[in-house]
């Protein structure tokens, strides 16, 4: 379970995220949708603990990020948007690494590295360093770093950035399985049609603030929208004229 | 506005923005420091150089020679320090760089590319050298009175100077990037770069250019004047600029030298154009290879596992990536080459002190000899803790977001970094103390003051350096060896020699009571003057093992990424 509660981040005078409650129950595979600068990536950077809140409070499982953040992190698996990784650690060493980061070591870990690796068809490439690793498979290095200790919660920001679409499919299906399981998935994407497919519930935030919320019924009840598409749901609730803007600037 | 003009635009703006976030954010004191450090470096050029030359002047016949021979050697020694930079330098600007994929698919022209790249490595590798010439040339034109004359042609003779060595090392890169992949021809440079200045340096040392000052070295003075006349060679274009400059200040003035350099320039330019349109295209594409590919990290495990096997598995797998990184980085590891030079230097500047010349050592000197090196000896370990403990922080800083998603308590962090820094630097400091009081033959008490506080002095020099580190982080810096020369860097430095000249201070009383009462024929005894200095040392390198530490650890918590 994540929950937020008053959750608000400044930098300087310039709010980021402002005020935001939001509940992602345990077994919910959750879309957290929003423009370019809505504040999705802040908020999901301060789930993961990585940025510390203004103001407001996260709930890892039963644990306050901010008062027990070992507690707390311990239950998370975090995918950034951006795969920064050791260079120069192979890709086997780099999973070690992270395994130890959440105090797992011996041959369970070993494993769990093997299996992982083979998941993501990475076992030929083990033994290389990660500077020879393609954008696609640095990202699917680091989603396996987020499952290394069976997390009970996996926040994730742009997943299928860089993935081939098998990658993508299989990332799909771990995480509905992983829902399944008990897991809960916090999602970030622009890929509405993933959202559309996968999420039991999604949350659309812009300007920092959250603007609709609840299952794809919730949000077109909210917006009268008939039957209209997650993608046109998102332009009504977002503002967005960019696909007009678009034709003009092409000369379309 | 041209298209070089443009291609260098990015750049500037960057420059001006950085320059506008210094000034807004606080940075004056930062500029200031900077400013007062660099005058007091200039100052002390200056001032060795305006004492030589006015020697020189004094000595008749051969005094202009000689200082031209020494003008000759410095700018000689400007010549190679540029090769080398350069030749680093424009595998980052022509082969490396992020901004290259934009330019090579955008509409530009090769020329205009390569030009503004030459200009970029020229000023990066240059700015030093440039900076390091004010003061000897201002110390050249006050002794001979060269007036405004000679300070325009310094800049006139210079400038060639800087652009030939830029086009030749970048030649010479582009070249090698043709045979290795741009990684790899990295690595390699690094590692020659390293070797070679650690050479010259040790080369330098060992032939003690000291002897050749003194008289009975030379065997007649007119073989020695031929010498002085000799130019080192007519074809270099550092000779070129000596003979140009020295024509001001004591005459005759020839333009040839003048002519010669700016039509080399002119001439190398034109040539080294001419290679980037021939070669650019396929080194840009070698480039895109990565280096070297598997890594053997099971023989890591061999030896780290038995002696880390007690530690909990968040400290082992950071030490062991630690040390991983550092044996996998060449400009990291490469830097042990000068570690030893340094070390074998030390222990020979001991060796040749003119305190073995047959006759009894006397006591008193051995003493203040064994003490005095203790600061010499932290300043040692200082410089390589700026090296290598004080970038720890900033090389995590783009994998910040694993450390700081996961459980991993950040006194773990600090832990790891510390210890796998100042293990090293402790048996560094041991080996040096211990080597350098049984060299001059010291008493059981001054090994034992000396070996206790350098064990200290290492313990808070290694948490100095993290702390600082921590404060003055360079997330953006890919080489980890530029980080020491930050800003941060400086006043890390700057800290640990005041840190240095306190505990020298504090314990120059008892070690003079020790002399005082050795000197009398006294018996050595524990005086509680001596207790309270020796406390009061235990008290400040305690101080500055635990402050940093903490502050370090405060801010690391408090980084946002």
């Amino acid at each position: 379970m994540i929950r937020l509660e008053g959750l608000t981040k400044t930098y300087g005078s310039f709010v980021a995220v402002d005020q935001i409650d939001l509940h992602v129950p345990k077994g919910a595979l959750f879309g957290f949708l929003g423009p370019n600068g809505a504040g999705k990536t802040t908020t999901l950077r301060m789930i993961a603990g990585i940025l510390r809140p203004t103001a407001g409070r996260i709930w890892l499982g039963g644990d306050d990020v901010v008062a027990a953040p070992l507690a707390a992190k311990a239950r998370l698996g975090f995918i950034p948007d951006r795969p920064f990784v050791y260079e120069k650690l192979t890709g086997a060493e780099f999973l070690r690494f992270v395994a130890g980061l959440y105090s797992q070591d011996g041959e369970r870990v070993e494993r769990r590295i093997a299996e992982l690796l083979e998941l993501f068809e990475l076992s030929v490439w083990k033994d290389e360093l990660v500077e020879s690793y393609s954008h696609g498979m640095r990202q699917k290095l680091i989603i396996s770093s987020s499952l290394i200790h069976r997390p009970e919660c996996i926040v994730v920001d742009e997943p299928m950035v860089g993935l081939d679409p098998k990658s993508a499919r299989l990332l799909k299906e771990i995480f509905r399985h992983f829902v399944d399981r008990g897991g809960t998935v916090l999602m970030s994407t622009h890929t509405l049609e993933i959202v559309e497919a996968m999420c039991d519930r999604i949350a659309i935030i812009q300007q920092g603030k959250i603007v609709a919320r609840g299952t794809m019924d919730d949000l077109r009840k909210q917006t009268a929208s008939g039957d209209l598409s997650l993608e046109d749901l998102f332009l009504r609730l977002t503002g967005g004229t960019a696909a007009q803007e678009l034709a003009r600037v092409l000369g379309g | 506005m041209s298209v070089l003009a443009l291609i260098l635009r990015p750049k500037l703006l960057t420059l001006r923005t950085r320059l506008r976030q210094e000034r807004g954010g606080g940075g004056g004191g930062k500029i200031l420091i900077v400013a007062g450090v660099g005058l007091v470096f200039w100052a002390a050029v200056f001032g060795v150089l305006y004492r030589v030359l006015r020697y020189f002047r004094g000595v008749e016949d051969i005094g202009p020679l000689l200082a031209a021979k020494l003008l000759g050697l410095v700018l000689l020694s400007f010549l190679s320090i540029l090769l080398l930079s350069n030749v680093i330098t424009a595998l980052s600007s022509f082969f490396l760089a992020k901004d290259l994929e934009l330019l090579q698919s955008a509409p530009v022209d090769w020329l205009n590319v390569y030009l503004a790249r030459l200009g970029e490595t020229m000023v990066h590798s240059s700015w030093m050298v440039a900076l390091m010439a004010v003061p000897i040339f201002s110390a050249y034109g006050v002794i001979y009175q060269g007036g405004l004359v000679f300070g325009l042609l310094s800049v006139v003779a210079l400038a060639p100077l800087l652009l030939i060595p830029a086009v030749i090392g970048s030649a010479v890169t582009l070249t090698l990037v043709n045979v290795f992949p741009a990684r790899r021809t990295r690595d390699l440079l690094s590692v020659v770069a390293v070797a070679a200045a650690g050479s010259v340096v040790l080369m330098f040392r060992i032939i003690r250019p000291e002897q050749l000052a003194r008289p009975e070295g030379f065997n007649n003075l007119l073989d020695f004047i031929t010498v002085l006349r000799t130019p080192t060679s007519p074809f270099l274009p550092s000779e070129w600029a000596t003979d140009a400059l020295m024509g001001v200040l004591v005459g005759p003035f020839d333009p040839l030298p003048l002519v010669l350099l700016w039509s080399t320039a002119a001439a190398v330019v034109v040539m080294g154009a001419w290679l980037h349109q021939r070669l650019y295209p396929s080194g840009f594409t070698r480039s895109q290879e990565a280096a070297e590919r598997f890594a053997k990290g099971w023989i890591w495990h061999l030896v780290l596992d038995p002696l880390l096997r007690r530690l909990p598995a968040a400290k082992r797998e950071f030490v062991i990536k630690d040390i991983k990184l550092f044996f996998r980085d060449t400009t990291q590891w490469s830097q042990l080459i000068l570690l030893g030079v340094l070390l074998v230097i030390y222990l020979f500047n001991i060796r040749a002190l003119p305190l073995f010349t047959g006759e009894r050592v006397p006591f008193f000197l051995v003493t203040v000899v064994s003490f005095l090196n203790l600061g010499l000896a932290g300043f040692v370990l200082a410089s390589i803790a700026a090296r290598f403990v004080f970038p720890a922080i900033s090389l995590e800083g783009r994998q910040m977001w694993l450390l700081r998603s996961s459980p991993l308590d950040l006194r773990t962090l600090l832990w790891s970094k510390y210890w796998t820094g100042t293990i090293p630097l402790l048996i560094l400091a041991l080996v040096i103390t211990v080597f350098t009081n049984v060299l001059l033959r010291a008493s059981g008490f001054m090994m034992a003051v000396g070996v206790g506080t350098i064990v200290l002095l290492t313990l808070a020099i290694s948490a100095l350096a993290l702390g600082f580190g921590a404060l003055y982080p360079q997330f953006e810096t890919e080489n980890a060896a530029q980080i020491p020369t930050s800003f941060g860097g400086l006043v890390f430095m700057m800290t640990t020699v005041a840190l240095l000249a306190g505990v020298i201070m504090i314990e120059a009383v008892p070690v003079y009571g020790y002399l005082r009462a050795t000197f009398n024929g006294q018996p050595v005894r524990v005086t509680p003057v001596m207790v309270l200095a020796f406390g009061a040392v235990v008290a400040v390198c305690g101080a500055a093992t635990v402050i940093p530490l903490r502050v370090g650890l405060r801010k690391v918590e408090s980084f946002e990424f």
